[in-house]
């Protein structure tokens, strides 16, 4: 008995901390003339700032399509909003929660790639479509372990590997780097990934990787690393790894002196790297992001405007993938034609040159997009470029 | 050779870190024979204390770092009153298992208060660096060495020149024989956690300004560090802790700058390993012919 009430305790402060977001899993009265869409992500633990954004961008993109009328000519979407709270065995069973009761036609979430792993097979199970907008992890979301395709598993990012690739490719052509350092971290898969396809594409261009140092998650000293680079011969430093500590690598090699550009993927993605290697610091930094705020495309600056103006700040990545997700799910159903998950599935495996925010792109026969990314220029902590490439 | 001196420069801001923690666990140990494992959390709330000083009344270096040791001072007190001295007459594993307690409670409590995300410290102190022979000096890296010998110092002074200190070591030989010649045990207790907590508070902010990183759980690595180097020095050794930090942090340094960056932590504890088995009383270490 006890347990149970700690139970209804925690669903109701769950509860409550989601209603603070909007829209709440809904009675389902009705039914007819909404569709219904369930949303699992992280709001609350580890990651929760990537799970926030990205129900952000996805509730402003369903609120545009609601007051223009709906989908498939005059239905509502009403979003069931769940918290895996940063957790996978916590994914899995929200989305058996928002499975099971037969209501939704699909499934959007979680934000990481682990958690976005662990509800995969629920999804596969009921045959509803789950898309995540930024499980990048090459091996086993889209494609299992086998290489059989997953019928109902989708994604909007692009692969870590891509990333790696995209930024030995501008070391290479745009830096015209001959000799790289990667200092990364040893902790992730997401990093090793990174570093891996760095390497592996960067000497297939004719590069040489000429040091490779390693560091933990949570390390705060990295002079003893950085003096032992300082005293190689190379033109770029590449980091792959998360702000948490890129921001104070980039902090201690530029206090010793080392004055090539330092260059990373999207764990590069946060105000907070600026802040902690300190702006002055925070120059001659490169790294590979899904979108950017100085895009001059039309639709993405409407949609910096319409954020800015209900929000009062600046959408990160992650708000405007959710966006682009929220779009993208939408166009499927439209394009399916009926509020059926087997159609909505197919008609995603089928998308053509679907334009958003974050780039166009399209969906290849193992489910990964085929899209640009951006290069990201840091110059005293702002922003001053970014190239599509 | 330049980057072997400058090696060392890396060495010894880390260690002087190393050391200011070690001498908690090391004072702690030598009167109670207790091995605080909460000691590396008092060392990230002085961080976050400095931090809230710094940021929000917008108080300089000197000031922050005082109130940070004065409030970890008292709650290394606190610490000892409310978890460890109901536990005085039981056997000292129940201790040991409070300490790992006290050290989550004090990681989750500042989680769920604070975040789990990094903040970064206000500019407080000039971030000039200046070359010396080819070798960076930071005037930062001058004040985290300067300010830990300092201290050092003055616990030095403190522990040999003052009857406080007296009672301590007096305490540290034989509780039972110094409470008959009239010394306050309980007192003189509360006064070592006092001592070394202060210390651990102010190695948080020297952390938090150089570092500029902070975060709940930042105490776990450099706690686990600083025990090793108070083992390394000789466990109940004042001068050794300081030896032992140093000579840790030069360690580590060399390590990932010669050796490979992925064997530095395990260098640190595979040291400890030999040190206990070479030399269970640590480089300075009385042999008192008691058990450890």
């Amino acid at each position: 008995m006890k347990k149970i009430l700690a139970i209804v305790c925690v669903l109701a402060l769950a509860g409550g901390m989601l209603s603070a977001c909007g829209k709440d899993s809904g009675g389902g009265d009705a039914k007819s003339d909404t569709v219904q869409i369930g949303v699992n992500y992280e709001l609350t633990g580890d990651v929760a700032t990537y799970g926030n954004d990205s129900v952000n961008g996805i509730k402003m993109a369903i609120d545009e399509v609601n007051a223009n009328g709906g989908v498939l000519g005059g239905k509502q979407i009403e979003l069931i909003v769940k918290d895996d709270k940063s957790d996978p065995a916590e994914s899995t069973s929200i989305e058996e929660s928002l499975m099971g009761d037969g209501k939704i036609v699909a499934a959007l979430g979680p934000a990481t790639s682990g958690n976005f792993r662990a509800v995969i097979p629920i999804a596969t199970n009921y045959g509803i479509p789950v898309i995540s907008s930024s499980a990048t992890a090459d091996d086993d979301i889209t494609v299992d372990k086998n290489g059989n395709v997953r019928e109902f598993v989708f994604r909007t990012c692009f692969t870590d590997s891509f990333q790696g690739k995209t930024m030995s490719n501008f070391a290479f052509n745009e830096l015209s780097a001959k000799k790289a350092v990667i200092f990364g971290d040893t902790s992730s898969d997401y990093a090793k990934g990174l570093a891996a396809n760095f390497k592996s594409n960067f000497e297939s261009l004719g590069g040489a990787v000429v040091g490779e140092e390693g560091y933990v998650a949570k390390d705060k000293d990295f002079n003893s690393v950085l003096t032992k680079i300082k005293g190689q011969d190379f033109d770029v430093l590449f980091v792959p790894g998360y702000y948490q500590e890129a921001g104070l690598i980039i902090k201690q090699a530029r206090e010793l002196g080392i004055k090539q550009p330092i260059l990373g993927a999207d764990g590069f993605d946060s105000p907070e790297l600026v802040n902690l290697a300190g702006a002055a610091n925070a120059t001659d930094i490169y790294f590979s992001n899904h979108y950017s705020s100085l895009d001059k495309d039309p639709a993405v600056v409407k949609f910096i405007e319409d954020y800015k103006a209900a929000n009062g700040t600046e959408p990160g990545a992650f708000i405007a993938m959710g966006y682009d997700l929220g779009k993208y799910i939408v166009d499927a159903i439209e394009r399916a034609g009926a509020a059926d998950a087997k159609a909505i599935a197919k008609a995603l495996a089928e998308t053509k040159e679907f334009s958003g925010v974050t780039g166009t792109f399209s969906v290849d026969k193992d489910h990964n997009v085929v899209k640009s990314a951006v290069v990201i220029k840091l110059e005293n902590g702002a922003q001053v470029s970014a190239t599509r490439v | 050779m330049e980057t072997f001196v400058q090696q060392l420069v890396n060495g010894l801001s880390l260690g002087s870190i190393y050391a200011l923690i070690a001498l908690g666990y090391t004072m702690v140990y030598g009167i109670i024979k207790l091995i605080n494992f909460a000691h590396g959390d008092v060392y990230m709330l002085g961080a976050y204390v400095g931090y809230a000083v710094t940021t929000f009344t917008g108080l300089g270096f000197f000031p922050a770092i005082i109130i940070s040791m004065a409030a970890c001072a008292v709650l290394g007190m606190l610490i000892e009153r409310v978890a460890y001295k109901p536990l005085r007459a039981s056997s000292r594993i129940a201790v040991l298992i409070t300490a790992i307690g006290i050290s989550l409670l004090l990681e989750y409590v500042m989680m769920y208060f604070v975040g789990p995300e990094v903040r970064s410290y206000p500019d407080v102190l000039s971030k000039q660096h200046f070359e010396l022979g080819g070798v960076v000096v930071g005037v930062q890296q001058i004040y985290i060495v300067v300010t830990a010998v300092v201290l050092m110092a003055l616990l030095q002074f403190i522990v040999k020149n003052t009857k406080r200190g007296k009672a301590m070591r007096a305490v540290s030989i034989d509780a039972d024989a110094a409470q008959l010649m009239g010394i306050d045990v309980n007192r003189t207790i509360s006064f070592t956690f006092l001592l070394g907590s202060a210390l651990a508070g102010a190695a948080g902010v020297l952390v938090g300004i150089y570092y500029n990183s902070i975060d709940p759980l930042m105490g776990v690595m450099p706690g686990l560090k600083a025990f090793v180097a108070a083992v390394f020095g000789g466990i109940g050794s004042i001068p050794g802790a300081m030896i032992g930090g140093v000579g840790i942090g030069v360690i580590e340094t060399l390590v990932s700058g010669y050796g490979s960056s992925m064997y530095r932590d395990a260098a640190v504890f595979a040291l400890l390993i030999v040190i206990l088995i070479v030399r269970p009383r640590g480089l300075l270490g009385k042999q008192t012919g008691e058990k450890l």
